[in-house]
């Protein structure tokens, strides 16, 4: 498709949005994958705008097959995953938690 | 009897009566395994040892005069999404290569507690993203029938597994028809239960909304049972249906006489003709067992590859958010927290996988969530509603599972879109929550198994299999 979608659909992906969207989505891509990210996503998108066509205005949206409510159980202690063990299989462990990397960097995003 | 391809069935009554034994059993499949596992790929793990232990046990307890399980003995293969406490648990994904669960999941409590005994973890496209299994960091599963072409996917390690003979039935997730596409290119039974009806607690969650779990087999009977021993409610995943598993295998002899089958009066273009020509006779044959034939119409079907691919990717960027080098698998080290993240997943995930994240964190990002995510959501209350409209008309509706046969590998890897059209008539039935399963109806192009598709609305099962048992006589 070579115009853009009609409608309500944004105009088409640029890769300035796919850069966006992928710090939103904490992926480092290198500038051959959001060049080719940006390609297949927009054919992607011109294929979905199928759904432009449909009137949905008075129909309401569907999340979930069935109606969902929050499920409680009586508050009694039960035997919860193991501690040690989780943390064996973490990449990093120190005193009975998790390890990182300082935070440094995280306002400059 | 203890030959490969025996039937769960077969298997279990065999070792109950003492025929055979649970380790003459396992040493078959094990050796079916060694002679062709280099082959197929079905596998990213077997666990041999932990087998053999098993199938001991069970064998022990038949001696001490124990009470067995309903499949006890039965070797059985699990997709390789499905937690198995201290045994590797990858989603073919290198994030989480090396990772070990600390629990395992309720499918596999109670796998284990029927008496089954796990052959190993099956391969998968990673994160279960895609119809082929070529999405998998460990490489490519290749379809026992004939090893040129794919097994489908997402699960068809476990598809292949039962295919070839290395376990008597499997079980995989299906998010979007990753259980009942590979179970049709394998010419297998796939069942893709009600939503809530299988426990996913411990399963590696794709997409929230739609994942089920259910069972490869081949036959109809053994997915039955197989059904019977891993649905019913469970109290630690909160999507659970509190209704009691219904029985499926009581139901199989009960025939179709006064039933109403649902044929699509619209079928989507792209069907190869041998598909549309074994439908032909699908309906034939139920029309001859004393079913009526309804003509009925989904006039969303054409939009649900549209609503599918915007919801599960929304789905999955939330979903696999937690896979950041913090608590699990892999982590690539940096200097500082936010780059490390970035790092970890840039080099954990594979192709699709980061095109799916895209995907949904932009579909669900300001701006383009009303235009995207928020439309998705409203053309799945419209295939819903269709849905109910026509089973208003019929109990059950026959589609085909897969347009085409297996397909060669590497056919469609380069353009994901027409991947993505693998899923058309798989799709429609997890964006409603309703029941599905792939049955065998004969061969198509190249010679190739073309399954037909069963649908159902909600719990619907009882009646799906009745129909799934009268396709399988007649097939």
């Amino acid at each position: 498709m070579s115009t853009p979608p009609t409608g309500s659909n944004p105009a088409r992906i640029t890769s300035e949005v796919v850069a966006k969207v992928a710090k939103l989505a904490s992926l480092q891509l290198s500038e051959a994958e959001l060049e080719l990210m940006t390609s297949q996503l927009s054919g992607m998108l011109d294929h979905f705008a199928d759904i432009d066509k449909l009137n949905l205005s008075n129909v309401a949206p569907l999340a979930q097959p069935f109606p969902l409510k929050n499920v409680f159980r009586e508050d009694v202690v039960v035997a919860g995953v193991d501690r040690d063990e989780v943390l064996a299989a973490a990449p990093a462990a120190q005193e009975g938690r998790f390890r990182v990397p300082p935070s440094s960097g995280l306002g400059e995003q | 009897m203890t030959q490969p391809f025996a039937t769960v069935v077969d298997i279990a009554r065999d070792i109950a009566s003492g025929n055979t034994s649970a380790v003459e059993v396992l040493e078959h499949h094990l050796a079916r395994i060694n002679e062709r596992e280099h082959d197929i790929h079905a596998f990213n793990l077997v666990t041999t040892e932990q087998a053999r232990a098993t199938a001991q046990q069970v064998d022990a307890d038949i001696k001490a005069g124990k009470k067995l399980g309903p499949l006890a003995g039965v070797p059985i293969a699990l997709k390789d999404n499905m937690c198995t406490r201290g045994i590797e648990t990858t989603c073919s994904s290198k994030i989480l290569e090396g990772w070990k669960p600390p629990y395992d999941a309720t499918v596999v409590t109670r796998l284990q507690q029927a008496g089954a005994v796990m052959v190993g973890k099956t391969n998968l496209d990673e994160f279960a993203m895609g119809s082929s299994t070529e999405n998998s960091a460990f490489g490519p599963t290749k379809n026992p029938l004939d090893t040129t072409r794919v097994p489908g996917g997402s699960s068809g390690g476990s598809a292949a597994a039962v295919a070839a003979g290395f376990a008597a039935a499997s079980l995989g997730s299906d998010t979007g028809g990753s259980i009942r596409q590979p179970a049709s290119l394998c010419g297998l039974v796939g069942v893709k239960p009600t939503y809530g009806l299988v426990s996913r607690q411990g399963i590696v969650a794709f997409a929230s909304s739609l994942d089920q779990v259910g069972p490869f087999t081949h036959t109809v009977a053994d997915a039955a049972l197989m059904m019977e021993v891993i649905g019913g409610h469970d109290p630690l995943d909160s999507t659970s249906l509190p209704q009691p598993m219904p029985s499926l295998t009581s139901v199989l002899g009960q025939g179709v006489t006064g039933l109403r089958i649902g044929r699509l009066a619209d079928m989507p273009d792209g069907c190869e003709p041998e598909v549309l020509a074994r439908m032909d006779a699908a309906y034939a044959a139920l029309q001859a067992a004393g079913a009526t034939i309804v003509d009925i119409s989904l006039p969303s079907l054409s939009y649900c590859l549209t609503a599918y691919y915007l919801v599960a990717p929304a789905e999955a960027s939330s979903n696999l958010a937690r896979y950041d080098g913090v608590r699990y698998g892999m982590r690539v080290e940096t200097a500082d927290l936010h780059s490390m993240y970035g790092a970890t997943r840039a080099a954990g995930f594979g192709a699709e996988v980061k095109r799916r994240i895209m995907l949904g964190t932009y579909a669900l990002s300001a701006g383009y969530f009303d235009a995207y995510y928020g439309k998705a959501l409203k053309v799945r209350r419209l295939i819903a509603n269709d849905f109910a409209a026509a089973y208003e008309k019929c109990d059950v509706i026959l589609t085909p599972t897969s347009p085409t046969v297996a397909f060669p590998l590497g056919d469609k890897t380069s353009d994901p879109l027409t991947m993505y059209l693998c899923d058309i008539f798989t799709i429609p039935t997890n964006l409603a929550g309703h029941a599905a399963m792939s049955v065998p109806f004969g061969t198509g192009a190249h010679n190739m198994p073309v399954g037909v598709q069963v649908l159902a609305p909600a719990l619907g099962e009882p009646t799906m299999f009745r129909v799934a048992a009268e396709l399988e006589r007649a097939s």
